[in-house]
């Protein structure tokens, strides 16, 4: 860092912007050299001092110098000079951006049901996923990096508008506690508490307070949780907070009258997925013969396994059309077959009849193993269906080959490494 | 000796092979150790070698493949050609066993017996293959030769004696065995001189033809067993190559040549009792057991007509008789093994194929 002689603070570069020479040979210099003086910028700074000079890889040749002046030199660092990014917070919009934003979404809107030849009045956020999808088709795995077309209020964070006026005077009568949205709120809850013990004593006065009134169905929902409620009122709240603000509404849920309020209060829970995922057990289908069978399927890794579980065989096992003796030579496969039905103790009753695709032989063997389990739900009780389910049979394998990485060598091997 | 054992199938009996019937499907018979010596020296399978270590005795079991082979020979009649008979079947189903239980009677009978006990020995994995001394277009494998001679000795000894050479046999310059003399002394021949023992085994081999059906009456009357087990190796390929790194056919070599021309039935007063192979077999599929695809083409054409046995799994009863020997001579350690559970198990992981189950029940 110098500064040449005019005063001017300059930095690695050659020439200070009033235009004496300061010549800098440093290996970083070259490439700064034709930055530097394209731009003529004064962000360039460096300070030469009055004392001796003592730079290692700095080296300063200049014509035009102030000979007598002693100089010394400070090394400081640019990270200084650089923008500190992360003490900016998240990125902030104007309420002006994100209505041109959402105006260009609209616009956008209609071209894209032009282009895919749909009707723009009735063109739904999920045909608009469908025709991204289409249009821009991608192979990354992660779902959130693939290209999306959303309403500007799901993409960009909610924000606060300015909350004080010209004058510095906060709009808000809560603004001073800090958090205005979260004590607001719970005033309001409070004020619905005490309206509805208002309307019990005008029942008690007429006579006709009952505690059977209907009651709210909670069942099948949940409260929302802390992030989801600072989600919505775009503002930090602690742990005791929303334990308090769930306590408020417990003691409102628990007033005989609650269900006046039952819209507010359902705003705060959230409902349950149906569980869609839960398997059904495969209906027992009968032979022409009366022999009662089964087919289901499983899956490992990457193998694929079909089979029919027919009843009153001799244990006698197909896989692929070929004997299970020969098709699995490993113990280990034939083991896996053994499971399920050793488990249920039905082991010399059922014929097997199985094809499988796909991945190796273990895989293979442990799609057929889960095939197997789940035929076998139909012949056997509830209550040796929790016993299976305990005992892992019904699960299937979520273990899948981990991606290599780049920078190593595998998924968890490094390359060898080096002290220096 | 050991106690009796209680359970309902007698595990050994101690029977001649002649008596062995039907009924006695599924029982175990002991072999003399005498015999295990002097007839199967190479001959058993060596997983079956090593349980005859263990257990100290080498009992086998009588299993229908092995009765039928005994009633046939029993029956056949040796003025005619001899009969072939191929014993087919999965891998592992007692092929190799039943053949040495065959063979046994034979030799209790008094047969002479030619025993190789696996012809793929002879097309793969030889470290010296040289040039025929006799005929410039085959090779002599002498490291085989000699050992067969060996093995051949030590079975038939008191035949050796008996059998002349019928003609005059000129190994070198200065060797030569004459007419009339003993077998012994051409085998001797054979195993001293490494370098002719091929071309011995085929004088062997065409002596034993000669005089086979020959003589009908008293001391010279013999009865000519020839087994050849993994006989889909006289006409397959070879894994051998020459010195100019072609691949070998099996008929350049002097031991297959010499074979296959016993094979063919020319010749009278004796069976030829073979069986396939396809754990030792040179390039063939393992899914592959039947006649047709183990022997190939010419193999099939070669062997026509023959009797063919097949060799299956256990049955229910024989799986039984086997799971009892092994619990009476407490091979299976596992207290689990010797529930009823354990017996499904059992029955399930092997699906009563009698060398998986011999092997599953190596480790319990």
């Amino acid at each position: 860092m110098w500064i040449c002689e005019c005063g001017i603070l300059q930095d690695v570069s050659l020439q200070c912007a009033k235009g004496c020479d300061v010549v800098f040979a440093s290996c970083l210099s070259a490439c700064r050299r034709a930055n530097m003086a394209a731009s003529g910028c004064r962000g360039v700074r460096s300070i030469l001092w009055k004392y001796g000079s003592y730079g290692n890889n700095l080296f300063v040749s200049r014509s035009k110098m102030v000979p007598q002046l002693p100089l010394r030199q400070i090394y400081v660092a640019s990270s200084l000079w650089k923008k500190n990014l992360a003490a900016a917070g998240p990125q902030k919009f104007t309420q002006e951006f994100i209505d041109k934003q959402v105006e260009e979404f609209e616009v956008g809107k209609r071209h894209l049901a032009n282009m895919m030849g749909e009707d723009p009045e009735t063109f739904t956020q999920e045909d608009i996923d469908r025709s991204i999808a289409y249009l821009f088709p991608s192979g990354l795995f992660e779902k959130r990096a693939r290209p999306v077309m959303k309403h500007p209020e799901e993409i960009f964070p909610k924000q606060t508008a300015i909350q004080w006026d010209a004058e510095g005077r906060p709009f808000h009568f809560l603004f001073y506690t800090g958090k205005q949205s979260y004590y607001s709120l719970l005033h309001d809850v409070y004020e619905k508490i005490l309206a509805i013990e208002r309307h019990q004593d005008k029942m008690r006065n007429k006579g006709l307070f009952t505690s059977d009134t209907k009651q709210i169905l909670l069942t099948g929902s949940r409260w929302l949780l802390k992030e989801e409620i600072e989600e919505n009122l775009v503002e930090n709240i602690s742990v005791q907070d929303y334990m308090r603000l769930i306590q408020l509404m417990e003691l409102l849920l628990s007033m005989p009258y609650c269900s006046l309020e039952e819209e507010f209060i359902l705003k705060f829970r959230k409902q349950l997925e149906v569980q869609s995922s839960k398997y059904e057990i495969p209906a027992l289908q009968y032979d022409p013969q009366g022999v009662a069978f089964s087919v289901a399927d499983g899956r490992r890794k990457s193998a694929k396994a079909s089979i029919t579980l027919r009843d009153s065989g001799s244990g006698n096992i197909t896989i692929n059309g070929r004997n299970y003796l020969h098709y699995f030579p490993v113990l280990q496969n034939r083991e896996q077959l053994m499971f399920p039905l050793l488990f249920v103790g039905m082991m010399g009753r059922f014929d097997i009849e199985g094809s499988v695709e796909g991945s190796g032989h273990s895989a293979q063997a442990g799609a057929l193993r889960l095939a197997i389990s789940r035929a076998l739900l139909s012949f056997v009780s509830e209550g040796e269906v929790e016993k299976m389910r305990q005992a892992g049979l019904l699960t299937a394998d979520p273990r899948i080959r981990e991606r290599k990485k780049p920078g190593q060598e595998g998924a968890r091997k490094k390359f060898t490494w080096k002290k220096r | 000796s050991r106690p009796p054992s209680h359970n309902i199938v007698p595990t050994s009996l101690i029977l001649c092979a002649t008596y062995h019937s039907e009924g006695h499907s599924g029982q175990y018979y002991t072999l003399p150790p005498t015999h295990i010596q002097k007839l199967f020296p190479y001959g058993l399978p060596p997983r079956f070698q090593l349980q005859i270590k263990t257990f100290n005795e080498g009992c086998v079991m009588v299993r229908p493949p092995a009765l039928e082979l005994i009633s046939y020979l029993k029956r056949a009649d040796y003025s005619k050609p001899p009969l072939r008979y191929v014993l087919y079947g999965d891998i592992g189903t007692g092929k190799t066993m039943s053949l040495c239980h065959a063979l046994h009677y034979c030799y209790s009978q008094g047969w002479l017996i030619v025993h190789v006990p696996d012809a793929h020995l002879w097309v793969k994995n030889c470290k010296e293959l040289l040039p025929s001394s006799s005929r410039p277009s085959r090779f002599d494998q002498p490291i085989q030769a000699s050992q067969w001679l060996k093995n051949f000795k030590i079975t038939n000894e008191r035949f050796l004696s008996k059998l002349k050479t019928t003609q005059r046999y000129v190994w070198t310059k200065r060797e030569s065995t004459e007419k009339g003399q003993p077998l012994g002394e051409l085998i001797d021949q054979g195993v001293n001189r490494m370098k002719s023992s091929s071309d011995v085994v085929g004088a062997v081999l065409r002596e034993l033809r000669l005089q086979a059906g020959g003589a009908t009456e008293g001391e010279g009357a013999f009865k000519l067993a020839v087994a050849v087990d993994g006989v889909n190796a006289l006409w397959g390929k070879t894994s051998l190559k020459k010195e100019d790194r072609t691949m070998c056919e099996p008929e350049e070599l002097t031991l297959i040549h010499n074979l296959r021309k016993m094979m063919k039935n020319n010749w009278s007063g004796g069976a030829i009792l073979t069986a396939l192979s396809q754990t030792g077999s040179v390039f063939k599929p393992r899914s592959a057991y039947l006649p047709s695809e183990l022997l190939g083409e010419e193999g099939f054409d070669n062997m026509e007509p023959f009797v063919p046995v097949s060799v299956s799994n256990y049955n229910e009863k024989e799986f039984e008789s086997c799971y009892l020997y092994y619990l009476d001579r407490n091979w299976l350690q596992h207290p689990h093994s010797r529930s009823e559970e354990g017996k499904k198990e059992l029955i399930f992981l092997s699906n009563k194929n009698p060398s998986i189950l011999e092997r599953l029940c190596a480790f319990l």
